[in-house]
C-alpha cells in the first residue's frame, strides 16, 4: 500500500515542478495590453542598449568617455547603486522575520524579488565595464584565476552570486510550493532567509571596501563609508518597494496591507536620517581639516579650478533626499498614498545620484597627481545604461508577475491554479 | 496580498494554433531576430579571434613549449595585423638582480625626452601620444602636484619651477597587484611588476589601486605605422597590446633583462636618471641612496616604492 502510495507521490512531484515552470511561462507571456506595451518597450530598450554593447566590444571602449584619469564611469556607478538596491530589498524580510510579523512573509517576497532583479542589473553592469568580456572565465574559482582572498573584488563576486542563489532559492521554493497550496516547511527556507539577511548586509560592505580600500583615493579611504552605504541601501531598497507597492495597486488592481506599508515607512524615518547624519560627518571630517586630500570633495560640492560638471547633481541629491526626509517624517506620508510615493521618488533619484556617479567620478578627480580631468557619459554609455534599467525592469516584472499570480491563489483546496 | 481582478480563464482545454497564440509566437520571433541583428559586430569581433588566444592559459602556467607556441602565434599575428617582422621574446629575471630606479630633480629641465622615448621604445598608441611617464611642472617651494602642471606648453627650463617625472614606482608592497581579481599582474622576482596582456580581463581596479597615475587602459588598440614598430619585443612588456587590457611601465625589461639600460634614462640629455641593481654594492643606483637625500612619493601609503628622487645640494 505504502509503496503505491509513494509512488503516487513521487508522480506528482515529478509532474508538478514542470506545471509550476509552464503556469510562469503563461504568466509571463500573458496579460493585460498595457503589460504587452510595457514589455514592448523594455525590450526595445534592453534591445538598443545590447546594440550599443556590441559596438562597444567591437570598438574598443574608446567609444565611452571614460580616461585613464576617470577611468570608471557611469557604469561602476550604477553598479554601486544597484548593489545597495539589492541589499536593500532585504528591509522587508527583517521586520518580518525577525520580529515574527506572520502578516508580511508573503509580502517579503516582494522585497527577495527586487533583490534577484537588482543583482542581475549588478552583474550586466560589471560584464558592460570589462574591457575583455571574452575572459570572464579567468573570474571563475578553479578555472581561472580566482586571487581570493587578497582583492576585494573575488570577494563581490563570491557575495553577488551567494546572494542571488540564496535569493532564487527562498522565493523558488516559496512559491513552488503555495503553487501546490501546501505549507511551506520551515527547515527548508527559514535557515536560507536568516542567512540572507547577514549576507544582504555583506554585499554592501564588501561594495564598499572595494573603494575605501583604496590608500590612494582620499575621497574613498573613509571608515565611514561601509555605513553611509548602508544607511543609503535601507532608504533606497524600501523606497522602491513602496513605488512597486502603489504601482501594483493602480495599475494591477492588487491591495497591500496598511502594516507593511507602515513598517517600511517607520524604517525608512530612520534610515535616511541616519543618511543625512553620515553624510554631515563625512562633510565635516573633509572641510574642517582641509588639506590636499580633501580635493575630491571640493570638487563635489563647490568645484575645483573652474571644473564643477558634478556640482549641480551633487547639489539636487542633498536637497532631495533633505526634502525626502522632511516628507517622510509628516503626517501626510501615512494618509496620502501620492504624497508617499513622491517622497520615495525623491530620495530614490537622490540616492541614485549620489551613491552612483557623486560617489565614483569624484573618486578619480583630481587623479591622484591632481590632476583634474572631467567626465560626462558617452551617448553609448547612456544607450547601455538605460538598456540594462530596462532589462532588469523586464526582469523584476515578470518574477513579480509569476508570483503575485501565485500568492493571489486564496484556494485552500482543488487543483493548483494551471492545472 | 490580494487581487480584484477575477480568476484567470484558463484555455488549456483548446487544442491548436489561436489568433493569440500565433502573435506571441510571431513577436518572440521577431525579438529573437532583432536580438541577432543588435548584437551582431560581436559575431563579427569574435571572428577576428582564434580559439587558441581564447582558451590560453595564464602566464604562469605555460609550459616551455606551449610558450614558445604563443610566442610564434603571437609574431605571426604581428605579420597580420602590422605587415612587420617582430621578435617576441620572453626575457626572465635574473638571480640576485633587483633593479632600482633613481632621479635628479635638480638637473631634471622637464624636457620630456624620456617621455618621448618611452613612447617609441613601448609601442605606444600614435595618436594618442600615450607614454608611462609624465612629467610635472612644480612650482618651488614644495612636491605639492597641487600646483604641478602636466600639460605645459612652453620653452623648459623655467625660471621658479623644477620639473618632476613620474612613472610607475614598482612598488615593493603595490597595491595594483592586490587588487587584480585574476592574477593578470604581479610583481617579479627582480622587482618588476607587470601584466600578461592575454590575462588581463580590463575592469581597471588597478587603475583606480594605483597611488601614481602609473597604469594605462588600452581603450582601443594601438595605432602605429608599420615602419614606427619597434621589433625587439617582451612577451611582458613593449609587444603592440591588444585592446581592452591594462598596461605599465616595466623599466624596459626587455632592455634591461639583457643587460641594457631603460629607453628613458637613454634619452635624457642631462644625465638625471640613474638605474641600476640594488643588490650590487658597487652600483651606481647604491652610491645615490647611500650618499643623497632620497626621497619617495607618498612614503605615507605604505607602498614602498623602487624609485627614488634626490637633489644635489
Amino acid at each position: 500500500m505504502s509503496v503505491i502510495a509513494d509512488e503516487g507521490g513521487f508522480t506528482r512531484k515529478v509532474t508538478s515542478y514542470p506545471r509550476f515552470l509552464l503556469h510562469s511561462f503563461g504568466q509571463a507571456t500573458s496579460g493585460s495590453p498595457l503589460f504587452y506595451a510595457w514589455m514592448t518597450l523594455l525590450t526595445a530598450l534592453a534591445l538598443v542598449g545590447a546594440n550599443a554593447w556590441a559596438n562597444q566590444v567591437a570598438n574598443g571602449m574608446q567609444i565611452t568617455n571614460m580616461t585613464d584619469h576617470v577611468s570608471w564611469g557611469l557604469y561602476i556607478a550604477n553598479f554601486t547603486f544597484f548593489v545597495g538596491l539589492a541589499a536593500g530589498g532585504v528591509m522587508m524580510v527583517i521586520p518580518a522575520y525577525l520580529y515574527h510579523d506572520e502578516d508580511m512573509h508573503d509580502m517579503t517576497i516582494v522585497g527577495e524579488l527586487l533583490a534577484i532583479a537588482s543583482i542581475i542589473v549588478c552583474l550586466l553592469f560589471v560584464t558592460v565595464d570589462l574591457g575583455r568580456p571574452d575572459r570572464f572565465w579567468h573570474l571563475f574559482p578553479f578555472i581561472g584565476r580566482f586571487n581570493f582572498p587578497i582583492s576585494m573584488l573575488t570577494w563581490d563576486v563570491i557575495v553577488l552570486n551567494g546572494y542571488l542563489l540564496l535569493n532564487m532559492h527562498i522565493c523558488g521554493y516559496l512559491l513552488y510550493i503555495r503553487f501546490l497550496r501546501q505549507k511551506p516547511n520551515p527547515t527548508w527556507y527559514k535557515p536560507f532567509v536568516f542567512v540572507s539577511i547577514v549576507w544582504a548586509i555583506s554585499i554592501h560592505t564588501i561594495t564598499a571596501f572595494l573603494y575605501c580600500g583604496l590608500g590612494g583615493r582620499p575621497l574613498w579611504n573613509s571608515a565611514v563609508l561601509a555605513p553611509r552605504f548602508l544607511a543609503s541601501a535601507f532608504v533606497s531598497g524600501p523606497a522602491f518597494i513602496l513605488i512597486t507597492f502603489h504601482v501594483l495597486e493602480k495599475l494591477a488592481g492588487l491591495r497591500f496591507g496598511e502594516g507593511a506599508r507602515r513598517t517600511l515607512l517607520n524604517i525608512i524615518r530612520v534610515t535616511c536620517l541616519l543618511n543625512i547624519f553620515l553624510l554631515l560627518c563625512e562633510l565635516f571630517t573633509e572641510f574642517y581639516s582641509g588639506g590636499s586630500h580633501t580635493a575630491s570633495a571640493r570638487y563635489l560640492f563647490f568645484g575645483l579650478h573652474g571644473h564643477n560638471s558634478l556640482v549641480p547633481w551633487i547639489w539636487s541629491a542633498v536637497l532631495l533626499n533633505v526634502a525626502a526626509a522632511v516628507m517622510f517624517l509628516l503626517p501626510q506620508a501615512t494618509r496620502n498614498r501620492s504624497f508617499l510615493t513622491a517622497a520615495c521618488l525623491m530620495t530614490f533619484a537622490g540616492i541614485w545620484i549620489e551613491k552612483g556617479m557623486g560617489l565614483i567620478v569624484p573618486g578619480f578627480i583630481p587623479s591622484t597627481l591632481h590632476e583634474v580631468v572631467e567626465y560626462l557619459p558617452s551617448v553609448t554609455e547612456w544607450k547601455i545604461t538605460v538598456g540594462i534599467w530596462a532589462f532588469g525592469l523586464m526582469v523584476y516584472t515578470l518574477i513579480l508577475k509569476i508570483a503575485v499570480s501565485v500568492l493571489a491563489d486564496r484556494g485552500t483546496t482543488g487543483d493548483p491554479p494551471g492545472t | 496580498m490580494s487581487t480584484d481582478s477575477k480568476p484567470p480563464k484558463h484555455d488549456s482545454g483548446k487544442i491548436g494554433f489561436d489568433r493569440r497564440t500565433a502573435l506571441k509566437g510571431g513577436a518572440a520571433m521577431l525579438g529573437m531576430a532583432a536580438l541577432a541583428k543588435a548584437i551582431a559586430p560581436i559575431t563579427e569581433w569574435t571572428s577576428d579571434m582564434s580559439v587558441d588566444e581564447f582558451l590560453q592559459k595564464h602566464y604562469k602556467e605555460l609550459k616551455p613549449g606551449e610558450l614558445q607556441t604563443v610566442l610564434a602565434r603571437l609574431e605571426r599575428e604581428a605579420v597580420e595585423d602590422h605587415g612587420v617582422d617582430v621578435s617576441i621574446n620572453d626575457y626572465r629575471p635574473k638571480e640576485g638582480v633587483k633593479f632600482g630606479y633613481a632621479l635628479n630633480l635638480s638637473i631634471c629641465i622637464g624636457c620630456r625626452k624620456c617621455a618621448e622615448a618611452c613612447h617609441i621604445e613601448n609601442n605606444h598608441d600614435r595618436e594618442t601620444n600615450q607614454s608611462y611617464i609624465r612629467v610635472f611642472e612644480m612650482e618651488k617651494g614644495g612636491i605639492d602636484f597641487e600646483k604641478g602642471d602636466a600639460n605645459y606648453n612652453h620653452p623648459v627650463p623655467q625660471k621658479d619651477k623644477f620639473y618632476m617625472p613620474v612613472q610607475c614606482q614598482q612598488c615593493e608592497n603595490p597595491p595594483c597587484v592586490h587588487v587584480c581579481p585574476v592574477e593578470a599582474t604581479w610583481k617579479e622576482q627582480d622587482g618588476i611588476v607587470v601584466v600578461d596582456y592575454n590575462w588581463c580581463i580590463g575592469c581597471r581596479y588597478c587603475e583606480a589601486a594605483c597611488p601614481y597615475h602609473a597604469r594605462r587602459f588600452n581603450w582601443k588598440k594601438p595605432e602605429i605605422p608599420s615602419q614606427d614598430i619597434n621589433p625587439d619585443q617582451g612577451y611582458l612588456s613593449n609587444r603592440v597590446r591588444p585592446a581592452g587590457v591594462m598596461e605599465k611601465c616595466t623599466f624596459c625589461l626587455h632592455r634591461t633583462r639583457k643587460g641594457k639600460l631603460p629607453a628613458c634614462l637613454e634619452a635624457c640629455p642631462t644625465g638625471a636618471r640613474v638605474f641600476g641593481n640594488l643588490l650590487d654594492p658597487e652600483s651606481e643606483i647604491r652610491w645615490v641612496l647611500e650618499n643623497k637625500r632620497v626621497f619617495v612619493l607618498k612614503e605615507e601609503l605604505g607602498t614602498k616604492p623602487q624609485f627614488f628622487y634626490f637633489f644635489d645640494e
